[in-house]
């Protein structure tokens, strides 16, 4: 519990403005994994470029908006988040690794 | 602290999903379960990546995908994980209310993607793209599949909690409840933001 | 609730131990469970030593022989290995860290009967119109075309088991992280309870890609989907690798408890801390690790290409390191240490020098070019049975040695215990020494039979003889277990006198709650610390009071159940029975209906009371 003071009305107050703060983050977090997303679209939708260029493009695009959910709207930027960072991330690198088998060693 | 004693926004804690010793397994115990999950559909997504071109006589996935049906559910989709985090917001000031108002937001917009996408799949049968048809059809259908059925089961878990407790109020018994499920629903995003990629846009790519 | 040992009837007994979330209880349910599936999977050994002892034989068919064998192997490594290894994490991994249970009780027991029902799903198959026949391995393009409902049972039948599993290991992780007595960090946790960490952890990476594999599988059998099916634009290759993917972290998480179990030994009858324990728990994450990265080394001959068989070959090599490691650190703990020859001990000194045996044809097989001779043949079966037999199952017998008094308050008899040892050991390199020589003279694995003068007889007669040996040796072994019950000599908290860490602090076996106080973790080898101060026990770190515990419930045993009456009907889905949709539907309604119940039940449990734990001093059984 975040007790700075004995007085329990500060501590409230404290507490809300922090939560409005962290708020207003994923206010902005939120806009701006629309406007990945839409830029994603419009870069297939177009149709004006290589999809040599599209295809790392959109998939860089799908990665950042992973890395805001995770940590803004998942709180893995808070305290305690040790464990859950290790686990998630040896799960993204064997999926990693899993994809990248699949995509290279399996053919016609 | 006493999971069932009655508190006011003062004696809240501050991280109220871990102040007790279950609400810290729980919390930890979801996340590992969330690595798993990981692993599980990149193994979906690894299959589907084999098999995408292999649409035999039926569509292909250029066929097949369109913008503005895949871009309304991302949208859907994103927006109900906002209207999630919303929900947190208010459940760490106590305000059960506005926690359950926004809850109910986040499950209507889940059930109008669900909706969406019985559509999407119905027509695509209607197009001659079906689970047996060709092996892009099977993976296909069992990747979206399997994050639909993943959704299905969210809402169910957000009504159960949301009526169960309908006349409790917060304490520190169903907080943790509330925030694995908000860890959930996020990471049914980030596995959305993948297929919409994946399959989806790289689907639409020459 | 009193926490006296009460007298029970049958019935009341029958209860508890369906309805129990006690670790212990359920780490019994999984040891009598995975005791079971290995004599059976042993007697499937036995056919096949049978079938093979001679050329041209026909002891069994060539088709009920594809059975057992798949049996034999499957069996094995899903219903005994992991299951008695399960058992003892179980039971023994909260006691070391000072807990007085997992962290999320009533799912440990859904976890044991989930695989329960998962196995008995699956050997329910030899009553049912013939077990599975595609090898343990159930490759696509063989399982796709086997008649009869053999493959679904096993694709059913590991998908129930592989979900207990899964949850078992989250299970094991989440109590690891958050329910470590105070004073007790990271590196000062026992070696058995860190590779329980690791092992789980490999656990929750390596079951999803089969639940997939399997769920890929059932969709084309059941469903008509076109995953492994070439004409229709599907690669059975897939297939292949979500198994390996899944298979070759599975044989980690099955040495990885082994070598946790040999380090507690080592240093127990050493009277000598384990030696480079940093190194160790190195070691340990390493293995873990690399484990996910060599998979393919199962597939050198399916035509992945150089670049790809080159680069699974030198990550498999490099795992020989790691290990390596580990085996120096064990010879070092005994080097100047006080040795006392128990059968726990006697295991462990055997293991070594078996494993290694294991290993080295390991990094043989580990060279793909020369793997193109290996391949599907004894020597193979060689490698493997050495460090699965040599590693795992020397692990479980002394493991089972080693922890029986904490758990049943008896000490095994260690005469007998052995003769067990050496019956077994002779048998076990009779059997397998010879198969790396069988395969190098060019028999290939899974065949029913061979034909007379290639100069194959010596060697399978050989080998056949060494089964009767390991036969002999767990037939005392049972004798031992059942003549300990009737008369065993009743054991102290610290059974065999040299305890070091925290689960002989307690009594044995345990009360209910574990620890009455929490107990003060001052260093590695807590109870040693004390010990070398001239205390009889732990430090507590808490005062006396009420004890909070979870309640009992039959809700795992009823979702599990519901699952196996589901699995009925999506085995008789493709021969068009029009009941197989119906019980589906049934069996889920039970199932998500127990779930249902959990949720929306408020079940906070009991508290033991301050005035019961001060007045059990007088009743509990012997203390150290």
């Amino acid at each position: 519990m975040a007790n700075n003071t004995n007085n329990t009305n500060v501590d409230l107050a404290y507490r809300r403005r922090k939560s409005a703060e962290e708020m207003k983050q994923h206010v902005i977090s939120f806009a701006l994994m629309i406007f990945l997303t839409i830029i994603a679209f419009i870069a297939v939708g177009s149709e004006q470029f290589s999809p040599w260029f599209v295809v790392p493009f959109i998939l860089l695009l799908a990665v950042i908006q992973v890395i805001l959910q995770l940590y803004y709207f998942m709180h893995m930027n808070h305290k305690g988040h040790e464990a859950p960072k290790m686990f998630l991330f040896s799960g993204i690198l064997i999926a990693a690794v899993t994809v990248l088998c699949f995509t290279t060693i399996i053919w016609w | 602290m006493h999971a069932e004693e009655k508190l006011t926004a003062e004696t809240f804690p501050a991280e109220p999903e871990k102040a007790t010793l279950e609400g810290k397994n729980k919390f930890i115990g979801f996340w590992l379960f969330l690595g798993g999950e990981t692993v599980l559909f990149a193994s979906l997504f690894a299959t589907y990546l084999a098999l995408n071109k292999s649409n035999g006589t039926g569509p292909s996935s250029q066929d097949l995908f369109e913008i503005p049906l895949a871009f309304t559910m991302t949208m859907i989709l994103l927006t109900s994980s906002l209207t999630s985090v919303y929900a947190m917001y208010h459940m760490k000031n106590f305000n059960f209310k506005k926690m359950q108002l926004w809850l109910g937001l986040t499950v209507l917009l889940g059930a109008a993607f669900l909706g969406l996408e019985i559509y999407e799949f119905k027509h695509y049968v209607h197009l001659g793209h079906t689970i047996t048809g060709s092996a892009f059809g099977s993976a296909f259908y069992l990747l979206v599949g399997t994050h639909g059925a993943h959704v299905l089961f969210g809402l169910c878990w957000a009504l159960t909690i949301m009526i169960r407790n309908a006349n409790r109020g917060l304490d520190l018994y169903n907080a943790p409840k509330f925030y694995v499920f908000s860890l959930y629903w996020h990471f049914i995003d980030v596995v959305w933001v993948f297929i919409f990629t994946v399959v989806y846009l790289m689907g639409m790519v020459g | 609730m009193s926490t006296v040992a009460q007298k029970k009837g049958f019935g009341a007994t029958l209860w508890d131990y369906l309805t129990t979330v006690d670790h212990k209880k359920i780490a019994k349910l999984y040891l009598i469970a995975g005791g079971f599936f290995f004599l059976l999977g042993g007697i499937e050994a036995l056919i096949i030593r049978i079938q093979l002892a001679v050329p041209d034989n026909n002891f069994v068919t060539a088709g009920f022989f594809n059975e057992i064998i798949t049996m034999h192997g499957t069996t094995m490594i899903f219903l005994a290995a992991m299951p008695l290894l399960l058992g003892f994490m179980n039971a023994v991994m909260p006691l070391q860290i000072g807990a007085r249970d997992v962290a999320f009780p009533f799912v440990n027991a859904l976890g044991f009967w989930l695989f329960f029902f998962g196995g008995v799903f699956l050997n329910l198959s030899w009553f049912m119109g013939g077990a599975p026949d595609a090898g343990w391995t159930s490759y696509a393009s063989l399982a796709l075309h086997s008649e009869g409902h053999g493959i679904d049972f096993y694709v059913l039948g590991l998908q129930i088991s592989g979900i207990g599993t899964l949850i078992g290991g989250i299970n094991f992780l989440a109590t690891i992280i958050t329910m470590r007595a105070p004073g007790m960090t990271y590196m000062r946790m026992p070696l058995f309870t860190w590779t329980t960490f690791v092992a789980s952890a490999l656990i929750l990476f390596a079951f999803p890609p089969l639940t997939v594999g399997l769920l890929l599988m059932m969709f084309d059998r059941i469903f008509g989907t076109a995953f492994f099916v070439p004409s229709m634009g599907g690669n059975t290759i897939i297939w292949e690798h979500l198994f390996w993917i899944f298979g070759h972290p599975e044989v980690y998480i099955l040495i990885l408890p082994a070598f946790g179990i040999f380090s507690e030994i080592f240093a127990t009858f050493s009277r000598k801390r384990l030696f480079g324990y940093s190194s160790m728990v190195f070691a340990t994450v390493l293995i873990g690790f690399l484990g996910f990265m060599v998979w393919a080394h199962h597939m050198f001959t399916t035509g992945l290409g150089p670049i790809a068989n080159a680069i699974f070959a030198v990550a498999t090599m490099a795992i020989a390191v790691p290990t390596g490691i580990k085996i120096f650190n064990w010879l070092f703990t005994m080097w100047g240490g006080s040795l006392k020859f128990t059968t726990p001990m006697l295991y462990a000194a055997a293991f070594i020098p078996s494993f290694i045996m294991g290993g080295v044809t390991g990094v043989m097989l580990a060279s793909a070019p020369a793997d193109y001779q290996y391949h599907d043949s004894y020597f193979v079966v060689a490698h493997f049975h050495y460090v699965i037999v040599g590693g795992v199952v020397l692990a479980v017998f002394a493991g089972a040695h080693y922890w029986w008094p904490k758990m049943f308050g008896k000490m095994l008899n260690d005469t007998l215990g052995k003769v067990t040892f050496w019956l077994f050991l002779i048998g076990f390199h009779l059997t397998f020494f010879i198969q790396h020589f069988l395969g190098l003279m060019g028999m290939p694995r899974r065949v029913f039979t061979f034909l007379p003068n290639h100069g194959w007889e010596l060697g399978n007669l050989i080998s056949s003889i060494g089964a009767i040996f390991m036969a002999l040796g767990v037939i005392v072994l049972l004798y031992n277990v059942v003549i300990t019950s009737i008369k065993g000599e009743k054991a102290s908290a610290d059974a065999w006198g040299d305890g070091r860490t925290l689960e002989w602090a307690i009594a044995s076996p345990p009360p209910e709650y574990n620890f009455k106080q929490l107990p003060l973790i001052r260093g590695l080898d807590p109870l040693w610390v004390e010990k070398m101060q001239g205390k009889k026990e732990m430090t507590p770190a808490e005062p006396l009071g009420d004890i909070h515990m979870p309640n009992r419930s039959i809700l795992p045993f009823i979702i599990s159940l519901g699952l196996f009456i589901a699995a009925f009907g999506f085995l008789h889905h493709p021969d068009g029975a029009s009941w197989s949709v119906p019980v589906m539907i049934i069996g889920g309604i039970i199932t998500f209906g127990a779930m249902f119940l959990r949720s929306i039940i408020d079940d906070h449990g009991y508290h033991i009371h301050k005035a019961d734990l001060m007045d059990d001093d007088d009743k509990k059984g012997v203390e150290a």
